[in-house]
């Protein structure tokens, strides 16, 4: 881990490594395939580093043990897939709206339910986002390779400190378990943000006027946790003002700095006729036709990969649209960013799913096969 | 032929052939080039079918997946009626013939070598079979550097048989080699 030297290495593992590398010392899990090397990793690295890591008795245990663990000031991970990933839910939005930082990783198999545990899916899209219940931000990243894993991992834990927001990272079964060679840079050399450093003398734990720093319970400042509406001491309320204001803050953090958030990747055609937009390891079937098709035979496509999938990249797609003619939309499910898609685009562009929901990676031929309609 | 290497590896779980995949993959990074490795298996440790696939290439790897495998290891029958099938004709196919009986189609490519039976019979550990596999496989494609594959071997096999796994590669070496030479077990039509 020390020297920049290239290492071979597994998606899961990356995610753990990026959190041990953002400052994770806690890690409270239930393991569950296809995500079971984060919690193996970090089980086996974080005594070492003075962390902890302990198995809880099950999904919903371990997801509070992180929220304390959280409060108690330390940076946490948990990890999940489908059916554990499901459990979480209750607490995941009781974090939201305590606004306590934690990253939760799903590693998404087939579904629903136990599906195929060893068979990828990119099915639990819609899951990050209205996974629990009630108007909720929330801030989800899906990488396509196993150095996007690594950084983006470094990535949620940062802005999850910086916003006290949970952050998802929803990784398919294929980027958890494939290993690829990388460059892993020096410890140093990362941007690891310090969170809690600067705190006003009259700190409020969630201030009227905006983003305050996450003050440790027991260093030195009262205040209420809760998942009920609150005021800005975190005692209860339900006084309408309020309420309104509490939602409007925890929706207004993220898009304040939506620009830090929102990921996206655009190679190909300057002026493209046909655009793909793609999100998790089907960006590599995508990537391989558009190199083929543009950078071998200057064809007018490209590929928008979303690093970011909620919140949605919306202005990114909505100006992809207004250039082509044509988006196609491969997933590995029945089609759920694809609406999204079509919200955005606002009839601009012909909207294309490709949709693949049989246990088995989108392959390159498919999309090309798809993509001929049109060339 | 592109420079794009690919290697499925496949038998039963248990067989070591996840494992062989990631040190063929770790050898690769080694030896500087540019891997993916991915694999697909049962839920069950031990029997089901398992298979791993390396791709080895100086170019950046997108799709990850081997769908044009330019070399196929099966070390049971069900994986050789499994893949033949789906492999062309100019990939190398090297079979476990411990396991897998002939005949062998013809218009392939195909060396049938004793790997485990060797790994039991000439080292007393049927468990390193892999390692032989890998070793026949480097053997026949070259792929990566031997001396480089080696030490790989040695620093990833488990503590204290590191030597014994380096001396399972040599054998696989020496057992393609030797079937080359003695036109042992290779199908009628392979090149001489």
């Amino acid at each position: 881990m020390a020297e920049t030297k290239p290492v071979l290495m597994q998606g899961n593992e990356a995610c753990a490594e990026g959190a041990i590398s953002a400052g994770v010392r806690f890690y409270a899990g239930y393991p569950i395939t296809p995500s079971t090397e984060v919690a193996e990793l970090m089980a086996a690295k974080l005594p070492e580093l003075g962390g902890v890591f302990i198995q809880m008795e099950d999904e919903i245990a371990s997801m509070a043990a992180v929220i304390g663990a959280s409060i108690g000031g330390m940076r946490t991970l948990t990890a999940s897939s489908g059916p554990g990933f499901s459990l979480k839910q209750e607490n995941i939005g009781y974090a939201i709206m305590a606004e306590i930082p934690c990253v939760i990783v799903n590693v998404q198999r087939m579904g629903p339910s136990t599906g195929v545990p060893t068979a990828p899916a990119q099915g639990d899209v819609m899951q990050t986002r209205w996974g629990t219940h009630g108007d909720h931000p929330i801030i989800v990243f899906s990488p396509a390779s196993v150095y996007e894993t690594f950084y983006l991992t470094i990535a949620a834990v940062n802005l999850s400190q910086k916003l006290r927001q949970p952050v998802i990272m929803l990784l398919d079964e294929v980027i958890g378990h494939m290993r690829e060679k990388v460059l892993i840079p020096e410890a140093g050399k990362l941007l690891v943000e310090k969170s809690s450093d600067n705190v006003p003398a009259d700190w409020k734990p969630y201030d009227e006027k905006g983003l305050t720093p996450l003050v440790p319970f027991g260093f030195g400042h009262y205040y209420h946790v809760t998942g009920l509406f609150h005021d800005q001491y975190g005692f209860p309320t339900g006084d309408p003002p309020q309420v309104e204001r509490a939602l409007d803050r925890i929706h207004g953090k993220l898009e304040k700095y939506r620009d830090e958030i929102v990921l996206t990747n655009y190679i190909g055609h300057k002026e493209p006729r046909v655009v793909i937009i793609a999100y998790g390891c089907t960006v590599r079937s995508a990537r391989a036709v558009v190199k083929k098709a543009y950078w071998q035979n200057r064809l007018p496509v490209g590929l928008l990969s979303l690093q970011t999938l909620w919140p949605f990249p919306d202005k990114e797609v909505a100006a992809i649209a207004k250039q082509a003619d044509v988006i196609i939309v491969p997933e590995m499910n029945m089609g759920q960013i694809v609406g999204e898609v079509e919200r955005y685009a606002c009839g601009n562009a012909e909207i294309v799913p490709l949709n693949r929901y049989d246990g088995e990676m989108i392959s390159p031929d498919q999309i090309s096969e798809l993509l001929g309609r049109w060339l | 032929m592109s420079n794009r290497q690919e290697v499925l590896l496949t038998g039963a779980g248990g067989q070591g052939l996840i494992l062989a995949s990631i040190i063929l993959a770790e050898a690769a990074v080694n030896d500087n080039k540019n891997v993916v490795q991915t694999q697909s298996y049962g839920p069950e440790a031990r029997g089901g079918a398992s298979m791993a696939g390396v791709i080895i290439d100086v170019d950046t790897i997108e799709y990850p997946k081997v769908t044009k495998p330019s070399v196929l290891l099966c070390m049971n029958q069900a994986s050789f009626n499994k893949y033949i099938p789906k492999v062309e004709e100019s990939c190398i196919i090297i079979v476990d013939s411990t396991f897998v009986s002939g005949s062998y189609r013809e218009d392939y490519k195909i060396t049938a070598l004793p790997i485990t039976q060797a790994a039991r019979e000439q080292l007393g550990r049927e468990v390193v079979a892999n390692m032989l596999a890998l070793g026949a496989i480097n053997a026949a494609t070259g792929l990566v550097d031997r001396e480089i594959f080696r030490e790989s071997i040695f620093k990833l096999a488990p503590k204290g048989s590191g030597e014994l796994n380096q001396q399972a590669f040599d054998l696989g070496y020496r057992l393609f080699n030797e079937g080359m030479g003695q036109n042992l077990g290779i199908s009628s039509q392979t090149p001489q």
